[in-house]
């Protein structure tokens, strides 16, 4: 009981601490923080950089079309803190994408977290997992 | 309970063990920021090393202020924030900070982005080495006056004195109204006095106070940092960079910022 108490604490102080970054720049207003998408694509380039990475990557929607998504994390110093690098995806890679996209249909979004094509998970937001830390 | 606790040491071990010498911005946080109740006596007059705030120190949303003049009304209505009550969509802001690489300035550099960073004592100056901007401020400690009309600087005109043993206060003047004071669109005219007031608490922790006290821009003085703890990096830490650079910023107005819009 009190372990799990103080994992609870725990893991509140690492939420804490993390999610102050990924607001660090601008805020929300662009994005639908309501909606969450789900896409398998092909990455076509990874840009690690101030003030936002990103990710482009090729997919196909629902309804058959491919478009080149851009989909931004925070900066390389927090990237870093949760066990992202510059060299985390090549041109080609085969990735699951999970993202919330911007409010006008633009394929543009903000990250939630990666599968890579070895099937490990490199996350963007929330508490970092316990490897990174 | 002694074996979640003995998992979690040899997990926190082990990733000191394997963590880099280089660029320890990506230290994990559970390694400088976890409160440390057994920590030693502070040294006197001595707040040399590195010190990081965590996440309070970004203040990404900026902060509540003291009620705005109308200067202030008229010279903020022009800032589109990216945060904050005022907050636009991403493609509209006009941060001169974040969309053109314009110095952040002080005192918003301890306002905003508050990431590690270095003091540096010497006999006449305290040096501040910012990770954020990979920029640096010169306290002057040798008991001169504050200038008296001075030309506007980004990073102002500093001098500091030990109140105590373990207190450090900064005032500043001179700084430069193009610079915002946080991520929310605060204003702030070039008669702003700043004071920050360093109080070492212990040997690995530090708590920054800052007061804003600009009649021109603000009804009254205002604390948007009351007593933040930072905590003492290991000795070893080396800081990353973490630099606006306008190519970067281009790439990414044009890849992000630009398509985010709601025309």
């Amino acid at each position: 009981m009190k372990a799990t108490r103080s994992g609870g604490l725990l893991a509140l102080y690492a939420l804490l601490l993390l999610s102050a970054p990924a607001a660090a720049h601008h805020g929300t207003a662009s994005f639908d923080t309501g909606k969450d998408l789900t896409l398998k694509g092909t990455v076509t380039e990874w840009i690690w950089a101030n003030p936002h990475c990103f990710l482009k990557f090729d997919a196909m929607d629902d309804t058959g079309t491919v478009r080149n998504w851009a989909v931004e994390v925070s900066n390389p110093t927090d990237m870093t803190k949760r066990g992202w690098a510059r060299s985390s995806f090549k041109i080609g890679d085969a990735v699951t994408v999970s993202l919330q996209p911007v409010k006008n249909g633009a394929p543009i979004g903000r990250l939630r977290s990666v599968v890579l094509p070895d099937g490990s998970t490199l996350t963007a937001m929330g508490p970092p997992p316990a490897a990174a830390q | 309970m002694k074996t979640w606790c003995a998992c979690l040491l040899v997990m926190t071990a082990s990733a000191a063990a394997g963590a880099q010498e280089w660029n320890r911005a990506g230290l994990p946080d559970s390694a400088i920021n976890a409160p440390k109740s057994n920590a030693a006596p502070a040294p006197k007059r001595d707040i040399s090393g590195v010190w990081d705030a965590g996440g309070a120190g970004i203040a990404g949303p900026g902060h509540e202020s003291a009620p705005w003049t109308d200067w202030a009304k008229e010279k903020a209505a022009s800032y589109k924030p990216g945060n904050g009550p005022r907050a636009v969509y991403e493609a509209d802001i006009n941060d001169p900070l974040s969309t053109v690489c314009d110095p952040a300035g002080f005192p918003r550099l301890v306002m905003y982005e508050t990431r590690p960073f270095q003091v540096v004592q010497t006999p006449n100056q305290i040096l501040i080495l910012y990770m954020f901007e990979k920029r640096w401020r010169v306290i002057w400690t040798d008991g001169r006056a504050l200038p008296k009309d001075p030309d506007p600087r980004w990073y102002g005109y500093s001098v500091g004195r030990w109140i105590d043993d373990y207190t450090f206060v900064v005032n500043t003047v001179g700084t430069d109204d193009r610079t915002w004071l946080d991520n929310s669109g605060n204003p702030h005219s070039n008669d702003l006095n700043v004071e920050e007031r360093y109080h070492r608490v212990n040997h690995d922790v530090m708590e920054l106070s800052v007061t804003i006290d600009d009649p021109k821009a603000f009804t009254r003085p205002w604390t948007p940092r009351n007593k933040m703890p930072l905590t003492l990096a290991p000795a070893n830490f080396d800081m990353m960079e973490m630099i606006c650079s306008p190519t970067e910023v281009i790439e990414f107005r044009k890849n992000i910022s630009d398509r985010t819009n709601n025309r």
